[in-house]
């Protein structure tokens, strides 16, 4: 690490490794059994929905479902284009 | 009693074999009887890395099909008295590895009194590693701190829940444990690389051993080897420390933290 490191700004790339394994690893596992079969489904058609609206790109939807203490939140996300702003 | 013990990772070119040779020999310089066995068949690799590719004669594939005894095809090392080899056939037909065969030859090894059979899993999720699995105790998922063999190793951990004996007879779970491989506190420490507490969090796993990147590795297949055998090298120890707790001893993590540098070589160090 030198001088320059010092004013790095953008989050180191582990750190973003680890983001990236965390969604796709939990989207996997609740495919592979456990989770609910209706998410790649209701995923597709909120996409459609969605898209009558506004242009957005597939990865922008996400869709996870989260256990916590015996409870299930559906959680999901839409990070709207630059443009539709 | 006989312990199987499978060596996996989805993903190739981990270190599964490097893995497979070191623990054995680990577990075998302890006085324990193990088979090493290369389920890799069509890509036959453990015999160079044990340094026995010369006196192979019989395979896997020869006993399945009683073309000659279990004893006949168990390479004795000619480093440690209790340590044998089954090396992978080279024929192309995969079919010839059968859940059957595999088992009569895992019942003739626990007759005759072996202590581990080690399983090296071949790469991918078809029969070879499927076959390698079925039949384990436990699972040393090998794993590099790097986004596709992480997300592989979740397969496979998906894949030791519901496709092994184990988990069809309900006779409770294959026990799994994290090896972290090519391991390099320098990058761990600036960000560069996922750390052992991250891969552990996001795989959920116990971890057996975090073996530091190193030139020792290839050096030590070069000639053949097993880089437990090295002397002096950190990635010697480390495999000891994941035999160690393999045989359910407390050792605490090395190698996993960088030196703590100076003020002047933090600033102007490489």
């Amino acid at each position: 690490m030198g001088l320059l490191a010092l004013f790095r700004r953008s989050p180191p790339s582990a750190h973003v490794a680890k983001e990236r394994l965390r969604i796709i690893i939990q989207q996997e596992r609740d495919k592979r059994g456990g989770g609910p079969d209706y998410i790649p489904l209701m995923r597709r058609e909120l996409l459609e929905v969605i898209r009558k609206y506004v242009n957005v790109d597939p990865a922008a939807v996400q869709i996870n479902v989260e256990r916590e203490d015996g409870q299930e939140i559906l959680e999901f996300s839409v990070a709207l284009p630059e443009k539709a702003r | 009693m006989t312990e199987i013990i499978v060596v996996t990772s989805g993903k190739g070119g981990v270190g599964k074999t490097t893995t497979s040779a070191s623990l054995s020999c680990g577990l075998a310089r302890r006085g324990k009887k193990v088979a090493v066995i290369d389920f890799d068949i069509g890509l036959r690799n453990l015999d160079l890395i044990m340094g026995c590719e010369r006196r192979v004669v019989y395979d896997f594939v020869n006993v399945i099909q009683g073309e000659c005894t279990l004893k006949q095809a168990l390479i004795k090392d000619k480093r440690l008295e209790t340590l044998f080899v089954l090396a992978a056939s080279q024929t192309r037909d995969k079919d010839a590895l059968t859940s059957e065969g595999v088992r009569r030859v895992f019942d003739e090894l626990t007759a005759e009194g072996f202590d581990y059979i080690v399983c090296d899993s071949p790469a991918g999720i078809e029969k070879g590693a499927h076959l390698a699995m079925y039949f384990a105790d436990r699972a040393v998922v090998v794993v590099n701190p790097e986004v596709s063999s992480v997300r592989d190793s979740d397969r496979i951990l998906g894949l030791l829940s519901s496709k092994t004996k184990r988990a069809e007879n309900g006779d409770g779970k294959v026990r799994e444990h994290l090896l972290l491989t090519r391991y390099s506190p320098k990058r761990v420490a600036v960000g560069e690389m996922m750390s052992v507490g991250d891969v552990k969090e996001i795989l959920g796993l116990d971890v057996v051993g975090v073996v530091p990147e190193s030139v020792d590795v290839l050096a030590a297949s070069n000639a053949g080897t097993p880089v437990i055998l090295k002397e002096d090298s950190d990635v010697s120890r480390a495999y000891e420390d994941a035999v160690s707790r393999l045989l359910g001893e407390t050792v605490p993590l090395r190698f996993v933290d960088e030196p703590k540098k100076g003020f002047f070589a933090r600033m102007f160090g490489a």
